[in-house]
């Protein structure tokens, strides 16, 4: 990113004050849907002679005449560059049914256009609002969706793109086609800032970075904010203002508020009279100070007015507990960077917590492997938990247990750690590893780090900040914060006090600024059932509010509105939030609204305010200048004019830099109460029962994302499931239930069910269920509506959101089935394990510390016995292979310069040696040549399986969604795949996550057997793949050992839909049917680096290029470089002892290579199986998780 | 069958009763259309080459009748209605594959190839019968190959137009298919000639080619007899035309057998090379189950034992409706079967060797591909194709089984079954568990797979069919000679010099000359 400097959206020009001013901007707005879709609903056909005055449209049937005065053709008089025309919307209406084609588009294109058509339905339309209650079924509203993506892609459907239409009459400055601009901007996740820099394309965003400024991302990424990029440019987004399901206009909103109505008072003239009675204001979390303001200010003007906060991922047990400790409410930071030992208590902290990105590549930080690491370089995890989870995964010891009693888990820790007033509990499963957990982290007292389970109850969030104390852990590892949120309060409490005064009557108001909580509320606390009534009729529901929702899709929310308001995409609105440490970022927008009638909360609220309809950038930046210490109102001029020209220059450092500076959150000075933990009895934990556990899902989270292509279709951490939510069960749990992967199990809680597909994960806790909230959605758009298998909020309850107990799930003897990425069948194979070597294969190799040290660094003892190089040696050795330790100049050596990492020594042994049971008979590697020989590195240690780097390539490589049917036939087109191994028992193995791009061998067996050469070797090494030549034979993918290409099967990549057409990253070719593809190495990015390099007559420097899976990864797993440099990064990996590479038996000398897992496992615990390493095992494959199960199914 | 054809053989039965005491008969062929030639038929089978007491005249005359007097048989026409079903079920499919991709197939990452290339190398072996038979047989001077070697090359030519069809469609763009040929373009690319896939561009096209090629000259003689015969005005133009002025001179006899004998020595090698190029396919690439020297013998091997057992397939039925039994002996008929017998124990070794091997290897890989071969998930392929191609050929050890035609014909549908699966086992168990087990698959053929292999088995029945119809599917020429080489040795050779015959325009034609004495 060195190279990439990123500029600020005011750099562009001046104008962006008024965003529908800017002119400089490149035209990217998709038409707005609203005019002809008038003409769809019927409801604004009947024309007046008044109406525009300009356009007649005739009536529509004589039986319905129109207006006085408007039969007969009227002659157009205002629009003279036009034909004389009338409108037959009949006619319109027919064609609209049997939609397609280009020219009938541009007609209608031509009609929507019409000055004098669009005044006609702005001034016409409030005259014809509807009676009542119009609730739209889905069938109507899907008709409605089309129609208006339909329209929406007018633009994409004329001969030219909207983009070109407006010439470039004056360049806008900085703007050179070709050449990417990068803007930082941030997004949210659950209310919580994440920095992000994003790159645009002659105005476009094409791809999403991590701001490396920002505290919470520090430039990396994960998925969702990879992810974004596709809900800006999802065709489903809501693109009209509906008023009871029918279009409407934003400027009809804010008339309705505020213009007066037959007894003289507006709306909010009411409002105020009652001082806000019965209005209350639903949101997110909410970290944006603006917003916040906003709502200080809105609750001061109408006294009686409430704002409720719900998130249905939220972090209610952490306040709860935070005041249960410490009696204020406080944040804590974690920094896991200076942990040594670090206990997490069921928390998922490298993918559920906010700040999740930064504490992956800090937790990380502590423990990377190098030649001369030695145990006191390492951290040391141990996780309890009550499913399997990343974290779990990367521990060094893990203990699952059920949620329940991990509370137990943490009494008996605080106990014996001497929190007190703490009774320690006797924890049977623990017993081995209480003692020497306790002792490893008394020995490491201020290094010591207690993560309390995001999803746990406060106690045990309690007991963790008491322990972190005790350890002396507050000022070091942890720090607290005054909280980030704008009002942290409890959220369940809020929605709960909510949903009673809806019921109750007493609200008349309900503003829903943003989320879907008719959806994601828990199910007994249903904001929809709240709104439907008892009644079943929300038209006949007499305590419904009059709801006004801001969404970004017309979702189940939407559709039990009275007003929905389109939202804004955070890459095409003004915004601020901030992050986990309370850095506030100023959102800025990347794009002009992709639709017109787009708006923010701040809008809203504005509106509210009686503001009118102020721009979100005059919010905000207002906000900021008023806090930027302005001058007083009375200063003389000049004063003013410099305090305006100072808040100026720091404005467009904030928006260049991305975060505001010294705006992180005030530390917090606390202390725990003594005896706190009085106040909760301990929970017996019931040991025998079932339990349900809850959590958001890793690719559509909470449901948001359920419209998101690349979220759905990416392969869920560990399990590997696309397109799906599933029911999460240990093996022995499913053999209690009898059942296998994909039978549906009934799932009932609180009196309700769901039936959920059976994914079994070895780790799991016995006897309980995770489901994963986020799925079966009813009105997400095309591609989430009614995809999932289940919703989990049907079983949620806000007693119980993360867990609760459960009667034993019962079979429904149904298969539902599922697509995954990985051992798609393997598991129904019921092969006989004995027979079974795939053990042997050494595709991940894992060591200890202690091992390490020793010299073993991961290759299994005596697999070269077993697994003998298949081609002995060929050539004879090379005689001229330097000394040990020497390394020579590859730069201009000519033919003879040698790669040194080949033949450099570690130690006195083989680089390769130990672990590299191969290519040690292959004395002479094939020199490489030239400058710049690109590699790669993947440390598979540094590895947390998060999946960010899928995205990453997807979004940067134009990588296609194939759906779910394509995915379980195993044709998902993601060129860079995480594979999971399990090694160990199946109650709790060790899992290995390994990241599989192309290897770009040196001698690539894809090469030789494509019969038209569309895959070649470059003179930089990589395996390029020419997509114009291709004709598809498939020879290479059969060919690659590693099966790393991908083939479009069928017309994968969308080339209709114009919003997805805009998303394409112009420096990737767009792939079409019957090619096949592969990682490239970002190959654009090597380009454009070696054009720029060239340009200014030097060498590409070491770090220049990061591909866009080493650029998403958080821990810096992979690293991309030119091995022909000594001391490039990515060459001093590959020196490492521990690096080794994948079937290297097979002499394909792989350019990507990787590096063993070292774990740091604490001696004095008896081992699990995994981690006990005297020389190490292979890892076993994933396929053979559940043979066991299976064995048994079969019979 | 049809009543022409029962007519037909009342007839020649009627006929046969007054020949029967004078074998060769003295008397004069009548003109054809007129009676039924002396055609000895008993119910017994007979294991000469040819059934004794043909003459020239009486050969010509059956073999010509078939397609010159036969009427359009009910039989032959409700056949060719099944047939063309389903070559249009397959120009549906292949339609489909065009307009959609070849994403219509089962075929995925890591099964590459499916119901594709499994086709291709099954039809490709099934053609090799057809070439061994006309070339190799002949120039070993096997004479029982006469009465086959005509149909038995259609058959090859046949079969390597439906595989020819598989390399072309499976492809991503077919529209650029011609890329893997050498033509010369503005590209300035070339095809990329370390690939195997080229190498069976050339292979396959030759191979056409020259059958093709071997074919129409050996058809030649008899395009002319027919000529000769037709009374058809039409049929004469046409098969004048192709007949290429064929008048039976002693120069065209000497020329023809010249060519024909170079042609034979041409297809000779590539009844070898074709199907080994094929296995290079496999062969070259590094999938455990693909990279393995005894490919090429084996797949040949494959390829004659697949192609007799297709032989017996089509004459089984053929010299039953057509009435040829007494030209299609159980003679051949056995030594089809004994040929099916030797290579199908070559192929058994193949497999047994593939078992032994993957053991002693010791290579990871090639053990698991074995194991998973056996108790993997397409488990049941590999036994039944040791079944198939292994266990039940082994009756034909029995002199009374290789006889016994339902058994024969019973035994050949199992061995073309078992050599689809055997290439079934090769291309798809190998390549769904190969080196990652992250990237292990399934492949499940679709419908469209299975309409496009079943569609062109319907191509080529149309195409046979048609043939039977048009062409004489016994070489009329070679029987004829063949008819001298055994009353030579029959003692009856004098008699059949004596025969002569003019046809119904007075011209000369071939069939009345005097047959030129055997290949020495």
């Amino acid at each position: 990113m060195q190279e990439r400097k990123h500029q600020t959206s005011e750099d562009r020009g001046s104008k962006m004050e008024d965003r529908r001013a800017g002119t400089d901007e490149i035209q990217l707005t998709v038409k707005n849907g609203k005019i002809s879709l008038d003409s769809l609903m019927g409801g604004a056909t009947q024309a007046s002679a008044s109406a525009g005055g300009a356009l007649h449209v005739p009536a529509k049937k004589p039986a319905q005449p129109s207006a006085p005065g408007s039969s007969g053709f009227v002659p157009l008089t205002s629009i003279t560059h036009r034909p004389a025309s009338t409108v037959n919307f009949d006619a319109i209406r027919e064609r609209l049914a049997k939609m397609q084609g280009k020219q009938y588009w541009r007609s209608i294109e031509e009609l929507a256009d019409a000055p004098a058509f669009q005044e006609y339905v702005s001034r016409e339309f409030p005259r014809q609002a509807p009676a009542s209650w119009q609730a739209l079924d889905r069938r109507d509203f899907l008709k409605l969706m089309g129609a208006s993506l339909a329209l929406a892609g007018l633009a994409g459907c004329a001969y030219q793109p909207a983009e070109q239409i407006i010439p470039y009459v004056e360049q806008p400055e900085q703007l050179i086609p070709g050449k990417p601009l990068f803007y930082a901007s941030a997004m949210t996740l659950g209310g919580y800032a994440q920095g992000i820099l994003t790159e645009s394309q002659m105005g476009r965003p094409v791809k999403i970075e991590g701001n490396p400024d920002h505290p919470a991302v520090k430039g990396r990424t994960d998925v969702w904010m990879q992810a974004t990029l596709y809900s800006l440019y999802d065709p489903d987004r809501s693109q009209n203002t509906l008023e009871q399901g029918v279009v409407s206009t934003w400027d009809s909103f804010v008339g309705m508020l505020t213009v007066p109505g037959d007894n003289g008072k507006s709306f909010l003239d009411t409002l105020h009279a009652t001082g806000g009675a019965g209005l209350r204001i639903l949101t997110e979390t909410v970290t944006s100070p603006t917003l916040a303001d906003q709502l200080t200010r809105l609750l001061a003007a109408f006294p009686a007015a409430k704002w409720h906060q719900y998130e249905p991922v939220n972090y209610d047990g952490a306040r709860a507990g935070s005041r249960m400790a410490f009696g204020v409410d406080v944040d804590p930071i974690y920094h896991f960077d200076k942990a040594k030992r670090i206990v997490s208590l069921d928390s998922n902290f490298l993918l559920d917590l906010p700040g999740h990105v930064r504490y992956a590549a800090d937790y990380i930080s502590g423990r990377k492997v190098n030649k001369s690491s030695t145990e006191a370089d390492l951290n040391r995890l141990y996780v309890v938990e009550s499913t399997t989870t990343i974290t779990g995964m990367m521990a060094d010891h893990r203990l699952p247990m059920k949620a329940s009693q991990v509370e137990g888990f943490a009494r008996a820790l605080a106990g014996q750690l001497g929190v007190a007033g703490v009774n320690g509990q006797t924890i049977p499963a623990a017993q081995s590893w209480l003692a020497p957990l306790v002792k490893d982290l008394q020995a490491h007292h201020g290094a010591c780090l207690i993560v309390p389970g995001e999803f746990q109850p406060p106690i045990v969030h309690a007991l963790a900040h008491a322990m972190n104390q005790a350890l002396g852990a507050v000022g070091t590892t942890v720090d607290y914060v005054t909280p980030v949120a704008a009002r942290p309060e409890e959220q369940t409490t809020s929605l709960s006090s909510l949903i009673s005064d809806i019921k109750a009557g007493t609200v008349k108001t309900l503003l829903i600024l943003g989320g879907n909580p008719v959806h994601n509320t828990p199910a007994d606390l249903n904001l929809g059932d709240a709104l439907v009534g008892a009644g079943g009729d929300p038209k006949k529901n007499p305590n419904r509010p009059l709801t006004i929702h801001l969404g970004t899709h017309y979702d189940e929310t939407a559709a039990l509105s009275d007003w929905h308001i389109p939202e804004a995409h955070t890459l095409e609105a003004w915004g601020d939030a901030r992050a986990y440490d309370g850095t506030v970022s100023i959102i800025q927008p990347l794009v002009r609204p992709l639709y017109e009638e787009v708006r923010t909360p701040y809008e809203v609220l504005s509106a509210f305010l009686g503001e009118g309809s102020r721009p979100s950038y005059d919010i905000v930046r207002g906000y900021w200048e008023s806090r930027h210490s302005p001058a007083p109102a009375n200063a003389p001029l000049a004063a003013q004019q410099a305090a305006a020209s100072a808040f100026d220059k720091y404005w467009q450092k904030v928006l260049h830099d991305g975060v505001m500076p010294n705006t992180a959150a005030r530390p917090a000075t606390v202390t725990v109460k003594a005896n706190f933990a009085a106040a909760a009895a301990p929970v017996p934990a019931a040991d025998n029962g079932w339990e349900v556990v809850f959590r958001p899902d890793h690719g559509v989270w909470d449901g948001r994302y359920a419209n998101n292509g690349w979220l759905q279709e990416l392969p869920r951490p560990l399990t590997n499931v696309s397109w799906d939510g599933v029911a999460i069960i240990s093996p022995a749990s499913a053999e209690q239930i009898g059942v296998a992967n994909e039978h549906l199990i009934e799932v009932a809680h609180n009196g309700k069910k769901v039936s959920a597909p059976v994914w079994i994960m070895p780790g799991q806790p016995d006897g309980s269920v995770t489901l994963q909230l986020g799925f079966g959605r009813t009105r997400a758009g095309k591609i989430g509506t009614d995809t999932g298998s289940y919703n989990a909020y049907q079983v949620r309850t806000s007693k119980a959101p993360w867990f609760d107990a459960i009667d034993k799930p019962a079979t429904t003897g149904e298969r539902y089935w599922l697509a995954t990425t990985q051992h798609h069948h393997a598991i129904d194979t019921g092969t006989p394990k004995e027979l079974d070597n795939t053990y042997e294969r050494g595709l991940i190799q894992h060591t200890t510390i202690t091992e390490f040290m020793k010299g073993h660094y991961g290759a299994e003892e005596g697999e070269e016995e077993k697994n003998p190089n298949l081609f002995p040696n060929e050539w004879p050795s090379d005689t001229q292979n330097p000394a040990p330790g020497e390394h020579i100049e590859p730069k201009h050596e000519g033919p003879n310069a040698r790669l040194p990492i080949t033949s450099a020594q570690v130690g006195g042994k083989d680089v390769r040696g130990n672990n590299e049971h191969s290519l040690a008979k292959y004395p002479e590697q094939v020199p490489l040549y030239g400058e710049y020989q690109w590699g790669m590195a993947i440390d598979i240690h540094s590895c947390i399986g998060c999946n960010a780097c899928i995205l990453g390539c997807q979004s940067e490589n134009n990588i296609p969604v194939v759906g779910k049917t394509e995915v379980a036939r195993g044709r998902e087109m993601h060129w860079l795949r995480v594979d999971t191994y399990y090694q160990g028992s199946l109650e709790n193995p060790a899992t290995y996550f390994q990241p599989r791009p192309c290897m770009h061998c040196e001698k690539a067996p894809c090469e030789l057997v494509c019969p038209v050469e569309a895959t070649s070797h470059s003179a930089e090494g990589i395996n390029e793949q020419t997509y114009n030549r291709c004709i598809g034979t498939k020879y290479c993918s059969n060919n690659c050992p590693y099966k790393v290409r991908r083939f479009n099967f069928l017309q994968y990549s969308d080339q209709e839909t114009p919003q997805i057409k805009l998303m394409k990253n112009p420096d990737v070719t767009v792939r079409s049917r019957g090619v096949m593809e592969k990682c490239t190495y970002c190959i654009q990015r090597v380009s454009e680096a070696r054009i720029q390099a060239e340009k200014e007559e030097r060498p590409i420097r070491d770090g220049e290029i990061v591909t866009a899976c080493a650029q998403a990864c958080p821990t810096d797993a992979i690293v991309f470089g030119n091995i022909n440099d000594p001391n490039s990064r990515v060459s001093k990996l590959k020196v490492q002892p521990h690096n080794y590479g994948m079937l290297t038996e097979l002499n394909t000398k792989p350019r990507t290579t990787y590096l063993a897992r070292v774990f740091n496992p604490n001696p004095d615990i008896p081992s699990e199986g995994a981690k006990e390493h005297k020389g190490a095992e292979t890892a076993a494959p994933a396929s053979s998780q559940n043979l066991d199960a299976r064995r048994k199914e079969i019979g | 069958m049809a009543k022409k054809a029962r007519a037909i053989n009342a007839s020649a039965q009627a006929a046969s009763a007054g020949t029967l005491t004078a074998p060769g008969g003295t008397g004069i062929v009548p003109a054809p259309g007129h009676a039924a030639p002396p055609v000895p038929v008993g119910d017994e089978e007979t294991f000469a080459i040819i059934e004794p007491g043909h003459t020239y005249g009486s050969i010509s005359q059956k073999i010509s009748e078939i397609i010159l007097h036969g009427n359009l048989w009910t039989g032959w026409l409700v056949g060719l209605a099944m047939t063309v079903s389903l070559l249009l079920l397959m120009l549906t499919a292949l339609s489909m594959v065009i307009l959609q991709g070849v994403g219509m197939w089962g075929i995925n990452i890591p099964v590459g190839w499916g119901f594709d290339i499994i086709s291709f190398v099954w039809w490709i072996g099934i053609g090799h019968a057809g070439t061994l038979i006309s070339a190799i047989l002949l120039l070993f001077h096997q004479n029982w190959r006469t009465s086959i070697n005509r149909f038995a090359e259609a058959m090859t030519i046949f079969a390597v137009m439906c595989a020819g069809m598989y390399p072309l469609l499976h492809l991503g763009r077919h529209q650029y298919a011609y890329w893997m040929f050498p033509v010369p373009n503005t590209m300035q690319l070339w095809p990329q000639f370390r690939s195997p896939l080229i190498w069976d561009v050339f292979a396959v096209s030759t191979y056409f080619t020259v059958s093709a090629t071997f074919w129409y000259v050996g058809l030649i003689p008899d395009l002319a007899t027919l000529r000769d015969r037709a009374t058809n005005r039409f049929a004469k133009i046409i098969y004048g035309v192709f007949a290429l002025g064929w008048r039976g001179s002693a120069k065209h006899w000497h020329r023809y057998t010249a060519i024909y004998l170079l042609l034979a020595a041409i297809s000779t090698p590539l009844v070898l090379s074709v199907h080994s190029v094929i296995s290079f396919d496999f062969s070259v690439g590094i999938v455990p189950g693909w990279h393995s020297t005894i490919f090429p013998p084996y797949f040949v091997a494959g390829a004659i034992f697949a192609g007799f057992a297709f032989v017996l397939i089509l004459a089984i039925p053929m010299r039953a409706l057509c009435n040829l039994r007494d030209v299609i002996t159980m003679k051949h008929l056995e030594n089809c079967g004994k040929v099916m017998l030797a290579t199908g124990m070559v192929v058994f070794y193949g497999y047994l060797m593939e078992l032994f091997m993957g053991y002693f290897s010791r290579n990871t890989y090639e053990q698991y591909m074995t194991t998973n071969r056996m108790v993997g998930p397409y488990g049941p392929s590999y036994w039944a194709l040791f079944f198939c191609n292994g266990f039940a050929p082994q009756i034909l050890w029995f002199r009374k089984m290789r006889t016994n035609i339902p058994c024969l014909f019973i035994v050949s549908l199992i061995v073309s079954v078992g050599m689809f699966l055997e290439r079934f086992v090769i291309i798809v168990v190998s390549l769904h568990r190969d080196y990652l087990p992250a990237a292990w698959g399934m492949y499940y053929p679709t419908f469209w797979d299975w309409a496009q292999f079943i569609g062109s088995i319907g191509l080529f029945s149309t195409l046979f069919l048609l043939f039977v119809r048009v062409l004489p599917s016994i070489s009329m020429a070679e029987v004829r000679e063949l008819v001298h080489h055994e009353g030579h040795t029959a003692g009856a050779g004098e008699v059949a010099y004596e025969e002569a015959e003019t046809s119904g325009d007075g011209q000369t034609t071939g069939s009345n000359l005097k047959p030129r004495p055997a290949q020495a």
